[in-house]
């Protein structure tokens, strides 16, 4: 059995090689908040209160645009909505949580800390205190976030564009599911939210984000039907 | 006007992220539905990935030369073998700056 302080720290740590990505990505948040004259609180505020990379991003670029602020609050909600399947993924391991701690842990819910703790949460099913794990990796997530975004409103964006490290936001995620391509019913799946995401890329509210995810797991219920 | 719709866009996150893990009882989820959730991870970086790879900054199709596409299949393939998620990154972005930098 782990104690809570190792399942903390093996939370840290499965989050850690993410920085890669999630720290470029939070200075060129930060920064470009600022370059579209938003006012520094703002823009920082926004980490707090949504926590959420891209909705951010795209939050700022349509109110700068001129979109109505119902276009934009709905475009956050689309693209936010692919965490109701995380939370109704982690809730097996969160179950036996009083009500308040679900409500608080659920704030901590982001893309690769779903990832990494769920993966442990699969591996580790009867360990006692599970939620230190994504308590670690979610944690992790949202100081590096903060400082990120922060140092990007402060010093704008000092990583030059030239060298390309969006890249890493999509390799971030290869690493994640780069496994499952040995299994033929996650190959399928993959591909199947992969292409629906090029398709759907110019569906209005960037609902490409949810649509294809709708797809990809309607192809995942085929193939367990089929797979019986 | 902007702080209202910021608070707003952030309650309806939160509610993304706390509707199923607090409000939905997971035994209403029938065990079909539960076999399906299994597949989330690979139903839903997808659609992160191939639009990072495969999508410009201008909304439109990258050339299938692009380095990208070649540093994501480094990335790929050093990912499959390592195990590692560190090498799988460093592979897919130093692949991708070799030949945007040195060719």
């Amino acid at each position: 059995m782990l104690t809570k302080k190792q399942l903390l720290t093996k939370g840290l740590l499965s989050v850690a090689p993410h920085m890669f990505s999630v720290i470029p990505f939070g200075i060129v948040c930060g920064a470009i908040g600022i370059e579209l004259g938003f006012s520094p609180i703002l823009v920082y505020a926004m980490s707090i209160i949504i926590f959420g990379g891209a909705s951010q991003i795209v939050f700022l670029q349509l109110l700068s645009g001129g979109a109505s602020t119902l276009i934009a609050v709905t475009s956050v909600g689309v693209i936010n909505s692919r965490h109701l399947l995380y939370g109704a993924v982690l809730s097996e391991y969160l179950e036996k949580l009083s009500f308040v701690k679900k409500l608080l842990i659920s704030y901590l819910v982001v893309d690769q800390g779903f990832a990494e703790s769920n993966k442990f949460f699969q591996k580790n099913k009867n360990e006692p205190y599970l939620h230190y794990h994504l308590l670690g990796s979610g944690g992790t997530l949202w100081i590096f976030w903060q400082l990120s975004t922060l140092s990007g409103i402060i010093l704008g964006s000092f990583v030059p564009e030239e060298i390309g490290l969006k890249f890493a936001v999509p390799l971030t995620f290869i690493a994640i599911v780069v496994q499952d391509l040995k299994k033929l019913d996650h190959v399928i799946v993959m591909i199947t939210c992969g292409l629906s995401s090029l398709l759907f890329f110019d569906a209005p509210f960037k609902s490409y984000i949810i649509i294809s995810p709708i797809i990809a797991l309607f192809v995942a219920a085929l193939v367990l039907r089929l797979k019986k | 006007m902007t702080w209202s719709s910021i608070i707003i866009a952030g309650i309806i996150t939160y509610f993304t992220r706390m509707t199923m893990v607090a409000l939905v009882d997971r035994d209403l989820l029938g065990e079909r539905i539960k076999a399906v959730l299994a597949y989330v991870p690979s139903a839903v970086f997808p659609a992160i990935i191939f639009p990072g790879i495969f999508i410009n900054d201008y909304g439109t199709f990258i050339e299938m030369n692009d380095p990208k596409i070649f540093g994501a299949i480094v990335a790929i393939l050093v990912g499959y073998f390592s195990r590692n998620v560190i090498a799988t990154i460093l592979s897919g972005l130093f692949s991708y700056w070799i030949i945007i930098f040195l060719l």
